[in-house]
């Protein structure tokens, strides 16, 4: 039963050549870094200052391309390449920001619950149920709006509801390794808990949540654009949800302003999806069980598995709710 | 026995999670920093006004409990009518405050905006789920070829796009082609029901499309995943050994079998379904709850933001039960 639950060996698989030979991972890897250097060498790459304030005449409201403005011009007549380009810090620094937070909430949740059993288990497992059954943007709207805009705000909100996940995943690895040999042994002669959970479980535990980390940070990214589209982002800086709403409100749609709407929503694309190309590729080096099933073909099973951001990996079948079928599987 | 068991469970859970979440939006927007009602009181009103107001919103009342009336009339009740329990028994008595902006009750507004935004989910779900089923039995049947590479990988970029890009890009699209938002042509008049229904279905095809596109990604994993599980079974292969076609098998046993999880991610996506619902009617100005939940943001309407987001959430956790309750009713395998 746990060899057919058991994901994870270090000795195996995860080193940098075996992820290398991943054609997916390694697309994914390159587009990543393509956008993280933007977002670093910003300063030097961008053509303007998207947050000097500029002198426009109305020729240069919503203008189109042109040899100075190679994205146009926005409903002010900044230059619409600089903002992007700049928006990529703040939607990079949010999104590995929270998907921190999720990790670590999520790890020591899925720990402790996997580890300790029982009715701590039973009642740490009914709470992320609760978080998890109640809609995420209703509730980050409301609390944002109570709470106050701003980076700091964003990120904690999104951090501290999207850990449920992560925690389920964690806790599914730690049970499985729980049963272990090596962990029985370690209990056998006295080793006491905390110990076991940090220096025995914890290293199986840390490849799993990587791989879904890695999911995590696109995920916030994603929030943190809408959040910002739908008018709640931080007012002072600029992140491609932000230069979305402004080019939504200002009719840049009726003004058929492509050049507005089309680069923040593709650089969105872009970073989702190298995201998910490295965390797919991640989970398939940590997931033999999915490479040895003769019947499916694995990339598309880890797709899915990636896909659902770790609800495939704690639950292998799906199930109403993971915590009613008992623990373990 | 064991469904009774599962069923008070599950119902048990539902309600103490709605209960949080009532305690939460009670909570909430007590909160805030400053005054609440400083949204309609004028720094330049009378102080006796502005008590007047805050009476009338019944917020200089205690906010747990109100020990002094106890004392004064020497009755337990008495101490019952602080802000907290006036909060549940308004809410049992449907009464969810009245707007700040527009004086009309909550409930008001909200109902007037219920219609749209049932319209578009169900439309929105209806197309993603057969979009998913059709393309994921494909996928699982064709597994290996291009078609199913193909598939999948649809698959997985529909989800990596944000719903309000791609709103947008449909609308640039579609531009003058067909209506750029609204429910209806304002001050229309038709000559006959399908004019009316043809109508609406222009305004309709955007933001559903939208919602489908968002959905279907999932769906269509979720059912050719379990449709390669179920078609390794032996009941396939005496299937196709007593000669049925392809498409009878797929219809009559692989999608039957293959569905039961399909029931649980369109539980377990409400949420996603609910957040991109929330965008689509922002950008197409769909009269919903959505674009209303916006509009009360950007005007600071606190009570209709507190009505919408308890009304969203409790039909969600009410959902994901009655969800619960099918999946255990369609699978008698599930030891519940």
């Amino acid at each position: 039963m746990t060899a057919l639950l058991a994901p994870v060996s270090m000795e195996k698989g995860l080193t940098l050549r075996a992820f290398l030979r991943k054609g997916g991972g390694v697309l994914g890897l390159v587009m990543l870094s393509f956008i993280v250097s933007i977002a670093v060498f910003a300063p030097w790459i961008a053509p303007y200052d998207p947050y000097e304030i500029v002198e426009a005449t109305t020729s240069d409201v919503l203008a189109p391309p042109s040899a100075a403005h190679l994205l146009g011009q926005d409903d002010t007549g900044k230059d619409v390449l600089s903002s992007v380009i700049y928006g990529a810090r703040i939607s990079l620094i949010v999104g590995f920001s929270a998907a921190l937070i999720v990790v670590v909430v999520g790890t020591i949740v899925g720990m402790v619950s996997g580890y300790a059993g029982g009715w701590v288990d039973m009642v740490l497992m009914r709470i992320t149920d609760a978080i998890l059954v109640v809609p995420t943007l209703p509730l980050m709207l409301v609390i944002i709006t109570v709470a106050g805009r701003g980076i700091t705000n964003i990120i904690l909100v999104i951090g501290f509801l999207s850990w449920t996940y992560a925690a389920r995943v964690v806790r599914s690895q730690v049970l499985s390794v729980k049963e272990r040999q090596f962990v029985m042994r370690a209990r056998a002669i006295g080793v006491g808990h905390l110990r076991i959970m940090t220096v025995h479980i914890l290293p199986q535990v840390i490849p799993v949540i990587f791989a879904e980390g890695i999911l995590d940070i696109s995920y916030a990214i994603l929030s943190e654009a809408t959040l910002s589209f739908l008018g709640l982002g931080d007012p002072t800086l600029i992140s491609w949800g932000s230069i979305l709403n402004r080019a939504f409100l200002r009719g840049a749609v009726t003004r058929g302003a492509w050049w507005f709407l089309i680069p923040p929503g593709l650089a969105l694309a872009w970073v989702t999806l190298s995201l998910n190309f490295i965390g797919n590729a991640l989970q398939e080096l940590i997931n033999p069980r999915l490479q040895t099933h003769h019947l499916f073909d694995e990339r598309k099973i880890v797709v899915m598995n990636g896909f659902l951001g770790g609800a495939a990996a704690a639950a292998p079948t799906p199930q109403p709710l993971a915590s009613d079928m008992g623990e373990g599987r | 026995m064991q469904r009774l068991d599962y069923f008070i469970r599950k119902a048990a859970f539902s309600i103490l999670t709605a209960l949080g979440v009532l305690i939460f939006n009670f909570l909430l927007f007590r909160i805030i920093p400053g005054d609440p009602v400083s949204m309609i009181v004028s720094p330049r009103m009378r102080p006796e006004t502005r008590e007047r107001i805050r009476h009338q919103y019944g917020l200089d009342k205690p906010i747990w409990f109100d020990s002094g009336a106890v004392r004064e009339t020497g009755s337990l009740l008495a101490g019952f009518d602080s802000q907290f329990f006036l909060y549940f028994r308004n809410l049992a008595q449907g009464n969810l405050g009245e707007s700040f902006r527009q004086h009309r009750p909550v409930a008001e507004l909200m109902g007037n905006r219920l219609g749209p935004t049932v319209v578009l989910i169900l439309v929105g779900e209806l197309t993603g789920i057969i979009l998913g089923i059709i393309l994921g039995l494909l996928a699982a049947w064709k597994r290996k070829t291009a078609i199913d590479t193909v598939a999948t990988t649809i698959g997985l970029a529909a989800w990596a796009l944000p719903p309000f890009w791609f709103g947008i890009l449909l609308l640039i699209l579609a531009r003058g082609k067909l209506p750029m938002g609204g429910f209806i042509t304002p001050g229309a008049i038709y000559s006959n029901p399908f004019e009316q229904l043809q109508d609406m279905a222009s305004h309709v095809i955007l933001p559903a499309t939208t919602l489908a596109v968002l959905l279907f990604g999932s769906y269509m994993l979720i059912v050719r995943n379990s449709s390669l599980e179920v078609m390794a079974e032996d009941y396939i292969l005496t299937a196709k050994a007593k000669g049925l076609s392809s498409a009878r098998i797929l219809r009559d046993h692989v999608l039957k079998n293959a569905s039961l999880p399909l029931v649980t991610i369109i539980a377990m996506d409400l949420g996603i379904a609910l957040a991109g619902t929330i965008q689509i009617e922002t950008i197409f100005s769909w009269p919903g709850l959505g674009r209303l939940m916006f509009d009360s943001i950007a005007q600071r309407d606190y009570p209709v933001l507190q009505g919408v987001f308890l009304l969203l959430a409790v039909g969600v956790i009410g959902a994901n039960f009655l969800a619960d309750l099918t999946y255990v009713a369609l699978d008698p395998r599930v030891k519940a």
